[in-house]
């Protein structure tokens, strides 16, 4: 007697069924392992507001501090600094902060200098290509990258950013530095990583 | 010793030993196929006679496997897997437990080394097609040997929480970022942080010295399993098992791996050992290529130290990235760099079916491959040399010429493989 007069389909049926509910119940098991990768509740919680006290800062100075781990820039703009800004305008790949805006740009800041009052820049020192912290500011003719313009150079991949942290085009990072949600508490004291919409 | 007149003579194929031995080993043998194994890998497996230099860095590669293994294993039991710890941990293995330094030294020194016996080793199956039919598994099992080796790498120079660790894994995790909708939420999951932390340090840490290992064993088992089933190639790409002695079934050509071949490869583990211990006890640092000098400063999430670079294995496939700055068909040039850079090492993959010479061995192939050949490890060379220095405008644009001929190389070879005036290939291998 062959094999093909027994008539298995009753087996192969059952056999599938079995795979079928065993495979589900495979990969609802992965489901807890693959979500304890996600950042934990502690990773979540930690992200408050930042508040900087910017009376002793020193025009064309930049101070670092942080917020959510990373880098966040401020840089007291000089005259000369903000006017470099007009001269970059042609070289920028976003001179109106067009791209994620919701992301990147708080509607507040969607001017050329990207910033609340037009010499205090705040943004997130963190390149949009890769992650590195750009190094600068550097005054025009100091780094090769710039050529004659000011602005900021990543280390990694070398994308430039001008005096408002707008991205140059044709480098590897797609898009403006990002700058965080913020508010002036008083004239001399900011908010970062939150504004009047949020408060 | 000697069988009397009234024992019967039992073969065991051990002429030699002592009863007791051959005993147990019968023993074994009815219980675990000792025997069948170390004759079908080691005394019984036939490898061509006219194997050359070329051939030492398979069996170096698994030298290299141990001593990272066997290093990896105490460094382990000093090293702290903590974000505000990791760095000072290192430090104390360097500096306080006993011959530390030596095991941490061997270790790094492994790491590096291991990628140069490695592309070696991939260079000589690009030299003699050692890649080509019926070699195509082999080749596959070793690709994905390299990648998880690049994992390895990547995962555990994270571990000594240095400048380097820190900023390397942050560019590399946001290569993810690059890829469209699912990216930056990938990149947090990697992550586990909204920033390279803690959490990533420890992941990084289990996938360094658990998972990847695992794997890395698996694909090598699988490696050399499909390799002694199909036998080994050889610097003439003759198949030796198509010309066997017709009374013993054993290729005319073939010599038993043990112990012509255990021997031999002594002598290479003997140089290499030589080398790698000159350089664990006089330059550990290697110039700043095995262990980075921004690697000896602890993190800092906050600066970005002023040049950047990855290890030197990496360089090559990192200047490929960097060379991608155009937004073609409106997609980022980040997006761009990420696929060329992914691509640059997965094309490897496919190169037994790139392949189209009538001849597997470079020495029966025209001139003119040769000349190919040179010019994709210049290339290779310059864009892993350009990989090493700060971004600049001319080190761009060279980067782009390159990443054209490394991309031209695999994927004209189904054309320029075919090309020019082929020689006799010999029914028997030769010995040069």
């Amino acid at each position: 007697m062959s094999n093909a007069e027994i008539d298995d389909s009753g087996r192969r049926s059952a056999i599938v069924a079995t795979s079928v509910v065993g495979g589900i119940g495979a990969l609802c098991t992965a489901v807890p392992f693959v979500a304890s990768f996600a950042p934990s509740e502690k990773a979540r919680a930690a992200g408050a507001p930042v508040e900087v006290d910017i009376s002793q800062l020193k025009e064309g100075e930049l101070i670092v501090r942080e917020w959510r781990g990373k880098p966040v820039w401020i840089l007291k703009r000089s005259k000369e600094m903000l006017d470099s800004l007009a001269k970059t305008e042609a070289k920028v790949a976003d001179p109106k902060s067009e791209r994620k805006p919701s992301e990147l740009t708080p509607e507040y800041c969607r001017n050329q200098a990207r910033s609340i009052k037009p010499e205090i820049l705040v943004a997130v020192g963190i390149c949009s290509h890769l992650g590195c912290s750009p190094s600068g500011p550097f005054p025009g003719g100091a780094n090769v990258a710039l050529g004659e313009d000011m602005g900021f150079v990543c280390p990694c991949h070398g994308s430039t950013f001008d005096m408002a942290g707008r991205v140059w085009k044709a480098k590897p990072a797609p898009d403006n530095l990002e700058v965080p949600p913020h508010m002036y508490l008083s004239d001399t004291k900011l908010l970062i990583g939150e504004d009047k919409k949020g408060a | 010793m000697a069988a009397g007149k009234k024992e019967p003579v039992v073969f065991t194929g051990l002429g030699g030993l002592d009863k007791p031995v051959s005993n147990l080993l019968t023993w074994v043998d009815a219980r675990f196929p000792l025997m069948e194994n170390w004759k079908a890998h080691l005394s019984e497996y036939y490898a061509p006679k006219n194997f050359n230099f070329w051939y030492f860095f398979g069996s170096l590669a698994m030298l290299v496997l141990v001593i990272q293994i066997v290093t990896g294993i105490f460094l382990v039991m000093h090293y702290k897997p903590d974000a505000a710890k990791a760095f000072e941990s290192v430090e104390y293995i360097m500096r306080e437990v006993p011959w530390g330094w030596l095991v941490r030294y061997m270790h790094s020194t492994g790491a590096s080394m291991f990628f140069v016996v490695v592309y070696l080793h991939m260079f000589r199956g690009l030299l003699y097609g050692s890649y080509r039919k019926p070699r195509e598994l082999i080749w596959i099992f070793g690709v994905m040997i390299f990648l998880c080796l690049m994992g390895e790498a990547f995962f555990g120079y994270l571990l000594p929480w240095g400048q380097m660790s820190y900023w390397g894994a942050q560019v590399i995790v946001n290569l993810f970022s690059a890829i469209p909708l699912i990216g930056p939420d990938l990149a947090i999951w990697i992550r586990g942080d909204y920033v390279v932390g803690d959490a990533t340090l420890n992941r990084f840490f289990a996938f360094h010295v658990i998972a990847l290992p695992l794997v890395l064993l698996g694909l090598v088992a699988a490696h050399i399993l499909a390799l002694h089933e199909v036998g080994s190639n050889n610097p003439d790409g003759v198949e030796i098992k198509e010309n066997k002695d017709p009374k013993t079934g054993i290729p005319v050509d073939g010599i038993p791996f043990h112990p012509y071949y255990t021997v031999h490869d002594i002598l290479g583990v003997v140089i290499f050992l030589m080398v790698f211990s000159a350089i664990v006890f006089f330059a550990p640092e290697m110039g700043g290529y095995f262990l980075e000098y921004n690697n000896f400063i602890p993190a800092d999430p906050l600066k970005t130290p002023e040049h950047i670079a990855p290890v030197w294995y990496f360089t090559p496939y990192y200047s490929v990235l960097r060379a991608m700055v155009w937004p073609f068909f409106g997609i980022d040039a980040k997006v761009w760099g990420v696929i060329a850079m992914g691509a640059s090492t997965l094309i490897f993959f496919f190169l037994p079916w790139l392949d189209r010479s009538p001849v597997k061995s470079i020495r029966y192939r025209p001139t003119l491959h040769l000349y190919f050949y040179i010019v994709f490890v210049v290339a290779f060379l310059i864009l892993g040399y350009l990989g090493t220095l700060p971004p600049s405008p001319v080190g761009e644009l060279v980067s782009q010429v390159c990443t054209v001929i490394y991309f031209g190389f695999f994927l004209g070879m189904p054309w320029w493989s075919r090309w020019g005036q082929f020689k006799p290939v010999p029914a028997r291998v030769t010995m040069q």
